[in-house]
């Protein structure tokens, strides 16, 4: 039985009118055709298809779209900020921190909730909150170095 | 080496540039020069790349726009390993552009020279040079072009990004794309131009940011799964449970109950097609497909004595010397055996493909290594002509030789054309597991000798099935023979397993450098010498002997006679030209039998190196995804069914593996550039079984080294061989 649902995506309201179990995951990748989203395992063990909802980092490969009706969701391609770029994707450019970018857009996002939670990270908690991100071609030091500069970045603009 | 014919044709030959020539070029043309014009497809480009080489006319290489920008053609892929940004480098150094005015555009079978495919560590070895060669003819041909636009001798005037000028007159100038107009060049060169020599170079072997980085920070970065297109369907097919299953029957009437769901039978395939993915998921399931139970007996546990019992008439990869003769110098024999397990490439994007057609033309964006040989393929499964398919590549979310077959590219494309819709085919993660075509299981067996001066006097070498790359000996060893009895494809180790194995991240050499590495380490012990020490007093190769004392001299620690407990490990390989060496220090958990990699030293000799910043990362790469086969990567099966399928079971890296890395680079300028995407990562498995060594005196014969097989070790004080 198909429902009518209504979230902001990107700063944008969006309606979908489809089955409330299907998975956010194929609804943003397939009905919205935004594809930064990624899917990979499809079953929650390697954080690609990670999105924000209500800045909270979500798996959504395991998010029924009937959950995220009024909510607000961040996908990859809402991270900048009128066309200018979050100092995290800002910061995995310097670093280097990426080989075939597939897990990217994951990693970002994961980072951004990190962020949000503890702005100061220590590499130490880099590693224990980013552990449910796969990466692999092995860009994890770089991954946590990139983490750290954008830590700083954002400080330096709250300040 | 017959078992690294994993490809229907021979490799080295045909990945040799200038199979055309210019004389045959200018037949093609009807030998007149034309200055200017502008085609689609060259036909000097159509016959070379039928001809499967690289192609003489640089036009095929590179594209000037009348904007200025520079559009360089590679039928290389770009799969996480950084030749979008070398290549770039190479071009813009040698054709005088700035590196930012280049665009690439690789692996669309369209619009690049045919190339075999993208492995092996032989992007930039093999493309590299006829690329150099071809902006390097260009640029000499638009200084010809320049000197009669403005009337002066080619002597007095320079280029600088782009712009020619006249060097006393720098306002007497013209660009590029005023002289080129958008068009094609049509002259060329018949004696071909010099290279630059590297001490010129300002933008090659200069660190450089990647390329790809904006596009993939952003989202906006397309794989193959991320193409969409009208009316578009997105396909699952019903798939074995098991290798060497068959299907009994099918049942797929509660499936046909979902809205718009269409079902396809075609002999053996049966898929069921939807606009959303997840709803085709969802017919999948519905389908009732029973099979029948596999035939297929073996598991874990027997694999090792079904390859043994499966060998035969080892074919010898080198020999030098006499064994018998080498047998007789020996003071001391060491008699040793080494195993590996499966390995999946375990890829982050699973295969996948995007099929249209119209009429007797296909295109198909495909997740692949060989772009060339899945237009072939699908060429021949739809009945096109070659020149009708066009396989295009957009970015490949890893590879490690796990992308060269077109099974999925062909399912997309049979299913388009049955369906006559595009079609989206992605395989789910247990697909992806199930049809890896996995690093094979495999055994080394080691025999040698030493003097009474801690020289090897012999090397007898038995390799069943793990592919003969890396195996033959660079030690100073008079007396030696390596056999091979088959490798990781085709013919021989392909029909042994029990299920698709292949070429994996530095294919064969994982294997061979962990046996053999671990052997010296055996032989160092005996001879009272620490590990370093031995390998030195073995070699004459200077190259081998630099990047092991360059690697020591940033490891900064000293190694001791093994065990020492400090747990530091050493290896060093030549992998297709490149030289590194290794060292590590590891920390054991000996109650909850855990590895801790603390620290990785690389240093390599990879020849010229065009991105010291790209080398960099592979290195880094290779280390971290090296640390999986080591420690837990052993993909399960039993009776044919794959037990993995997916990162719950099968554990690769992770954040919290990480071992700080640093890496050394030699300077080599004068050795063309060499491959660095796999170098590294074959010095894993000895380098870290070394250091298991020298921490508890335990020599690990098996990997991985999971947590079980080291508890198990220190039980019962020696390794188990299963």
């Amino acid at each position: 039985m198909e429902k009518t649902f209504n979230f902001n995506l990107n700063g944008k309201t969006v309606r979908v009118t489809t089955s409330p179990e299907r998975m956010l995951l194929w609804v943003l990748r397939s009905d919205l055709e935004l594809t930064g989203t990624k899917y990979s395992c499809g079953e929650g063990f390697c954080g690609a298809c990670t999105v924000l909802i209500n800045d909270e980092a979500v798996l959504s490969c395991q998010y029924p779209v009937q959950e995220v009706n009024g909510k607000e969701v961040t996908t990859i391609e809402g991270l900048q900020d009128n066309g200018k770029l979050h100092p995290l994707q800002t910061a995995f450019m310097l670093h280097n921190a990426l080989q075939c970018g597939f897990c990217t857009p994951g990693m970002i996002l994961g980072a951004h909730n990190l962020l949000l939670k503890n702005p100061q990270p220590t590499s130490k908690e880099i590693v224990e909150a980013m552990e449910g991100y796969l990466c692999r071609c092995g860009s994890y030091n770089r991954i946590i170095e990139a983490i750290q500069t954008a830590a700083q970045t954002m400080k330096g603009q709250r300040s | 080496m017959k078992d690294d014919e994993f490809i229907p044709f021979d490799l080295e030959k045909n990945l040799n540039p200038g199979t055309l020539d210019r004389r045959e070029f200018l037949k093609l043309m009807g030998g007149g020069i034309v200055i200017l014009f502008t085609v689609g497809d060259s036909l000097a480009l159509q016959q070379a790349r039928r001809r499967r080489g690289y192609p003489e006319d640089f036009n095929a290489y590179l594209r000037i726009g009348e904007d200025g920008r520079v559009t360089c053609f590679s039928g290389k892929i770009e799969m996480g390993q950084g030749v979008i940004t070398s290549f770039a480098q190479m071009l813009a150094e040698e054709l005088d552009v700035p590196l930012n005015s280049v665009d690439m555009i690789m692996g669309d079978t369209s619009l690049c020279p045919w190339d075999a495919g993208t492995f092996g560590s032989r992007s930039t070895k093999y493309f590299g040079p006829p690329l150099r060669q071809a902006a390097a003819e260009a640029r000499t041909v638009l200084f010809q072009l320049a000197a009669e636009h403005l009337r002066t001798a080619q002597e007095k005037m320079k280029v600088k990004d782009g712009i020619i000028f006249v060097t006393k007159n720098p306002e007497k100038k013209v660009s590029y794309a005023q002289l080129t107009k958008g068009k094609k060049i049509e002259r060329h060169l018949e004696k071909k131009p010099p290279i630059k020599h590297y001490s010129q170079h300002t933008i090659s072997g200069k660190p450089t940011d990647r390329l790809d980085g904006r596009a993939k920070v952003t989202g906006e970065a397309k794989f193959a799964g991320d193409i969409r297109l009208p009316g578009m369907l997105y396909a699952r097919i019903v798939r074995p449970p098991a290798h060497g299953a068959k299907l009994k029957n099918v049942d797929t009437s509660a499936a046909e109950n979902i809205k718009d769901i269409q079902i396809i039978r075609n002999e053996d395939m049966i898929a069921v097609l939807h606009k959303h993915r997840d709803v085709a998921d969802k017919a999948l399931g519905l389908i009732k497909a029973p099979f029948e139970p596999s035939t297929n007996t073996q598991d874990n546990k027997s694999i090792f004595k079904h390859l043994k019992g499966s060998a035969s008439g080892g074919e010898i990869v080198t020999e030098a010397g006499n064994l018998d003769e080498g047998k007789a110098l020996a003071s001391k024999t060491f008699d040793e055996v080494y195993f590996n397990h499966y390995v999946a490439h375990a890829p982050p994007e699973n295969h996948t493909a995007v099929a249209k057609i119209e009429g007797d033309k296909a295109t198909v964006w495909a997740s692949t290594q060989a772009p060339f040989r899945a237009q072939g393929d699908v060429a021949q499964a739809l009945g096109f002509s070659l020149q009708n398919v066009r396989v295009i590549t957009p970015f490949v979310g890893c590879g490690f030789g796990g992308k060269n077959s077109g099974r999925q590219v062909v399912e997309a494309a049979l299913l388009a054309k049955l369906s006559e819709k595009p079609v989206q085919v992605a395989w789910s993660r247990k697909e992806e597991f199930f049809y890896d075509t996995f690093r094979p299981a495999a055994i080394i067996e080691i025999r040698s000798g030493l003097n009474s001066l801690n020289q090897i006097v012999f090397w007898e070498y038995h390799n069943y099935f793990a592919g003969s790359r890396s195996s033959q000996p660079f030690y100073n060893i008079p007396h030696h023979r390596v056999l091979s009895y088959g490798g990781w494809g085709g013919r021989g180790g392909g029909r042994t397993h029990p299920f698709g194995v292949g070429a994996w991240r530095g294919p064969g050499s994982n294997t061979n450098v962990f046996a053999i590495e671990s052997h010296i380490d055996v032989m160092a012990k005996s001879a009272g010498m620490d590990p370093l020490e031995f390998r030195l007093h073995n070699l004459t190769d200077k190259r081998m002997k630099k990047v092991l004392n360059a690697a020591a001299e940033k490891f900064g620690r000293s190694f001791s006679e093994a065990p020492s407990g400090k747990g530091y490990g050493i290896a060093c390989t030549d992998y297709l030209g490149t030289y590194l060496a290794t060292m590590a220090e590891v920390k054991i958990d000996e109650k909850k039998g855990e590895i801790r990699v603390e620290r990785v030293v690389c240093a390599q000799d990879t020849g010229e190196v065009i991105n010291p910043e790209g080398v960099r990362i592979q290195i880094e790469g290779c280390v971290t995804m090296g640390l999986g086969y080591c420690l837990t990567e052993e993909i399960r099966f039993k009776n044919g069914r794959i037990l993995d399928e997916n990162f719950d079971t099968y554990e690769i890296p992770r954040f919290s593996w990480q071992p700080k890395i640093e890496t050394v680079l030699l300077d080599n300028p004068e050795m063309p550039p060499q491959g660095c995407g796999e170098p590294a990562i074959t010095s894993m498995g000895g380098v870290i079984t070394n250091a298991v060594y020298d921490a508890i005196g335990i020599r690990m014969s098996v990997l991985p080294m999971t947590p079980a097989r080291i508890k198990e070790a220190l039980r019962n004080g020696r390794a188990a061989t299963q």
